[in-house]
């Protein structure tokens, strides 16, 4: 691995801000995100995102996207299926918990994909600016299909989740709506209207992005005595189908004709686990289910992983894969 | 002055548009919502993040009262971190809540 790349990731304010609210979160540090913040900082985030993608989308053309979007739609809704198979049959996990285990390693992490932008942006390397909307593809599918996967094996029909209630909640929930609705107010405003309101959502994303990673860092710290639990299994899951994952998001991408930069972050998505929609999702449909596993597994094994090795690492399996 | 049922619910807030819903077709008149924060049997909620809780009050009669606790006991106890109970009340303007 390019060790200089690695210290880009590691000595980034963003990272150091986890790993500051990790600190805090084991030293029972008073420190505490009001939740007005939580949500202001999520919702600026979104915003941000949706609305360059959805500008940097109006320069592309069709033929550029369709490969790229058919690969993270292949991405996302295979990747639950064997996640859910590999937590059922070798990890021994019940069915609620193998199933959002599933919703959260398929669905991407909007967080993990932000800091894979600032890691391109910083080592300067360039990459598709239509990015966010493969975000937003890849957000709902896996978790639809992992309620599915419960529909058909849930043990009795009481137990049965109620789909259609769910896709609205997904669908109307505010990390889709924001996403999705920014991306097309994006496209549909073009350059002028990026241009505009550019110094609100360009600049400042870095700063945002450090704030929420530092309340990031503060319930993964607190997460962190869950691992006991949530055993070697988890733990070992947590770190090794990421990295399979990446190398099939790389691969995928190269295929579907993204750069170097590009497959990298498809790479990156395919490797992240959500922890924003997802839970939520899990909490309302899945309550059989343990946060204990998925929210530790997503929050406090995959993410710091992601975030600081991980990143470089795939770059460096980018680097090889495109030789 | 005349008397009647306060039930409150305390419950994970992904729960909160289903309760709201639930406790207004079964006939209350209102209700008021407070975001809160605590430890129950099954794990701590105190952040957005990691799920909190929203506590639910509302002033019916006692035969709405009996209705909402039955129904919440039957669809959300068994599955959903959940926590109802009734207090008898004493209020003024009582045609408000009936």
């Amino acid at each position: 691995m390019d060790v200089s790349s690695l210290f880009v990731s590691i000595l980034s304010p963003m990272v150091l801000a986890f790993v500051l609210g990790i600190v805090a979160a084991r030293l029972k540090s008073d420190l505490k995100f009001p939740d007005s913040l939580y949500q202001s900082l999520t919702i600026f985030l979104l915003i941000a995102i949706g609305l360059k993608g959805g500008y940097k989308l109006s320069l592309a053309s069709f033929d550029e996207f369709y490969k790229p979007a058919l690969a993270a739609i292949a991405l996302c809704s295979s990747i639950p299926i064997w996640v859910y198979f590999i937590f059922k049959k070798l990890g021994k996990f019940d069915t609620y918990n193998a199933a959002a285990l599933a919703a959260h390693y398929g669905s991407v992490s909007a967080v993990t994909f932000s800091a894979a932008l600032a890691f391109h942006d910083n080592l300067g390397i360039s990459y598709e600016g239509f990015m966010p909307s493969l975000l937003a593809i890849m957000e709902i599918p896996a978790i639809l299909i992992a309620l599915a996967l419960v529909r058909l094996n849930a043990p009795n029909a009481e137990d049965k989740v109620p789909m259609k209630a769910v896709a609205h909640e997904l669908l109307s929930g505010k990390s889709t709506l924001l996403l999705v609705g920014f991306l097309i107010i994006g496209f549909a405003s073009g350059k002028t209207g990026w241009e505009q309101v550019s110094p609100l959502f360009d600049v400042p994303f870095k700063g945002v992005l450090t704030l929420f990673l530092l309340e990031a860092g503060l319930v993964a710290g607190r997460k962190l005595s869950d691992l006991k639990t949530a055993g070697f299994f988890l733990l070992g899951f947590g770190i090794i189908m990421p990295i399979l994952h990446s190398i099939l998001g790389i691969y995928l991408g190269k295929w579907a004709g993204l750069s170097l930069g590009g497959a990298t972050i498809l790479g990156i998505l395919s490797a992240s686990a959500s922890y924003i929609a997802a839970p939520a999702a899990c909490r309302i449909a899945l309550p059989q289910a343990s946060p204990s596993y998925y929210l530790t597994a997503a929050l406090a094994i995959t993410f710091p992983f992601n975030i600081t090795v991980g990143i470089p690492l795939y770059r460096s399996f980018a680097q090889y894969i495109f030789q | 002055m005349s008397p009647l049922k306060l039930v409150t619910i305390i419950a994970a807030d992904s729960l909160e548009n289903h309760i709201v819903k639930d406790i207004q077709s079964l006939g209350a008149k209102g209700y008021t919502i407070s975001y809160v924060e605590g430890k129950g049997e099954k794990e701590l909620r105190n952040s957005a993040w990691e799920g909190e809780n929203v506590k639910i009050i509302s002033i019916v009669s006692a035969e709405v009262c009996d209705k909402i606790l039955a129904h919440l006991e039957k669809t959300y106890f068994e599955k959903y971190p959940m926590v109802a109970f009734s207090t008898d009340v004493m209020v003024v303007r009582s045609n408000h809540f009936l």
